[in-house]
């Protein structure tokens, strides 16, 4: 049991602490000073979730590796994110699709775990789930301003969505280590997830005056199990400096 | 009142420590002098973001990476306050950075200089921010009342920063060798550039008389720099760190640390648009407000229909 939990809750981290890094990388070239402000704020508190739920995981391994350890020296191929989230920046409209996409998500999800009978991985979820609906708030917001905003804006919107959409089937394709926990009564059984986000991003969606892309079939191979091309270089950056230096304090 | 009464009051109320408030009157002079310094100011905090910005990507720890990213955060939100300052000036924001996008404003010459590694974090802190926080304690008294809070509010955050830049230099001056050489090598890049954030000696400052009269300088540039050495000597002593200088020596007769001229001639060149990554950042300024015209007018368009809307 304990693998599979370390396995979810890898997950959890891992699908915050690459999104997070993506959102950073808009500091300093943010369409607005005010949205500088907002992403690196989002991307702190996805960054600092993903630092809580890594230092639980590796408690629950009892490995001796803490958070750092595991976010700094596993290979591409151990890290359990989504797809979605490693996807690179693109243009605003690409960033907020993503983060919208994944922040109705996110909230609906933190707040079933919230349940969880796991003690520490419940208080997690809460704090997170606090923190996940304002970012929704701000995702949701600009995907409304920039779909019912100008030609541009709307086609540049509606583009990112349908570039994006493929990566959804994964959100709602449980692992093996879920499906374990749900059976061992650990976590909530999350099956209502897709209708709830389905139902959320149609209702933005058709708000925002877009188009909801077809939905595609999820892919043929467990979820988590693979990373796109965008992972290894986006690790290779953030490892680097410290695998430079192996056993140095910072 | 007449121009000459009025000049005559607003020295007055200067002279007796009152505070000037952006509906009071005062000398056009003043007003432009402000405006520049204020947006000079501004700009410096955003510019200021590509830098550091650099190697939030790259922080070895978590910890270092959410400080960092922290740290860069505070820096927008400090430069989105002191354009608001500037606006109770009259100027306008937009106009402002259209100045700085067209390389007419001027902003800190220091960050015309590249972060090549993860030591130049923790030397910007505690250089960069050190010379900063002097200039601002100072500045924190200024005559022009949101000027002067601007600074009260920014320098505690600085004050944060420079602690935490510190920390990284003791950690690492204290971590492997390869670590201490990073450092060494940092503090030798970033020293000068630092004593020259304070400007031209004061005989040379052209604008320097006219800014203390009228209470927003208190304290001339060559003071505040003999200030700055004076911290820091001590600190790079503590942690066994050397400042590239050789005439640095401790002058009992005054109780200040001499030290060496400033090359001027680097000093002149990297203001004036010729230092080691002037263009780089000018550059990145423009692609993001280039790359972010279609999300500021998407916004504009969403917000005018909104409000027809409501209008109905």
């Amino acid at each position: 049991m304990n693998a599979d939990l370390f396995n979810f809750v890898a997950g959890l981290a891992d699908d915050r602490l690459v999104l997070g890094h993506r959102l950073s990388e808009w500091c300093g070239h943010a369409p607005i000073l005010e949205e500088d402000i907002a992403l690196a704020n989002i991307a702190l508190d996805l960054i600092g979730q993903a630092q809580n739920f890594l230092k639980l995981a590796g408690d629950i391994e009892g490995a001796g590796r803490n958070e750092d350890q595991l976010a700094y020296f596993r290979d591409p191929a151990q890290f359990l994110n989504l797809q979605l989230v490693e996807q690179p920046n693109g243009d605003f409209a690409f960033t907020i699709a993503r983060q919208a996409i994944f922040d109705c998500w996110s909230v609906y999800l933190l707040e079933a775990l919230s349940s969880s009978s796991h003690q520490e991985l419940a208080a997690l979820c809460v704090r997170a789930a606090k923190e996940d609906r304002y970012h929704w708030k701000h995702s949701s917001t600009w995907v409304q301003r920039l779909g019912d905003g100008t030609a541009e804006s709307h086609q540049r919107m509606q583009s990112a969505f349908d570039a994006l959409w493929s990566f959804t089937p994964e959100l709602f394709q449980a692992t093996a280590a879920q499906q374990k926990l749900v059976a061992a009564g650990l976590i909530p059984n999350l099956s209502s997830l897709e209708s709830q986000w389905r139902k959320a991003m149609n209702e933005l969606l058709e708000m925002a005056t877009l188009k909801v892309p077809t939905v595609g079939a999820a892919a043929g191979r467990p979820a988590r199990s693979q990373h796109t091309a965008h992972l290894a270089p986006m690790l290779s950056e953030m490892q680097g400096l410290a695998r430079a230096f192996p056993g140095a304090a910072w | 009142m007449d121009e000459t009464a009025q000049i005559e009051n607003f020295e007055r109320r200067i002279a007796a420590g009152e505070s000037i408030e952006p509906k009071d009157w005062m000398p056009e002079r003043f007003r432009k002098q402000l405006t520049r310094m204020i947006s000079q100011h501004a700009h410096s905090e955003i510019v200021g973001m590509l830098p550091e910005g650099a190697w939030i990507t790259r922080a070895p720890t978590l910890r270092r990476k959410i400080t960092l990213l922290a740290k860069v955060q505070d820096e927008g939100g400090h430069g989105l306050y002191l354009y608001c300052a500037a606006e109770t000036l009259g100027a306008d924001r937009s106009e402002l950075i259209d100045q700085l996008l067209a390389g007419k404003a001027k902003y800190s010459s220091i960050f015309n200089y590249p972060t090549l590694s993860w030591a130049d974090i923790g030397v910007i802190g505690w250089f960069v921010d050190g010379a900063a926080i002097v200039n601002q304690t100072m500045l924190a008294k200024a005559s022009y009342g949101p000027y002067s809070r601007a600074m009260i509010r920014i320098c505690k955050e600085e004050n944060f920063h420079k602690k935490q830049g510190f920390e990284i230099v003791a950690t690492l001056a204290a971590g492997t060798p390869a670590q201490h050489a990073m450092v060494q090598d940092a503090v030798n890049r970033w020293w000068w550039p630092s004593l020259m954030m304070f400007g031209p000696h004061d005989a040379d400052s052209p604008n320097s008389a006219e800014l203390k009269r009228w209470g927003i300088k208190r304290r001339s540039n060559d003071e505040l720099r003999q200030r700055f050495v004076d911290m820091t000597v001590p600190q790079a002593q503590a942690v066994n760190l050397t400042l590239p200088d050789p005439e640095l020596r401790y002058n009992a007769a005054t109780d200040q640390w001499h030290f060496g001229e400033i090359n001027w001639e680097e000093f002149h060149r990297v203001i004036n648009g010729d230092g080691p990554c002037n263009k780089e950042r000018l550059q990145a300024r423009r692609d993001a407000h280039e790359n972010g015209r279609w999300v500021r007018e998407a916004a504009e368009a969403y917000a005018a229909k909104q409000q027809r809307m409501q209008a109905a």
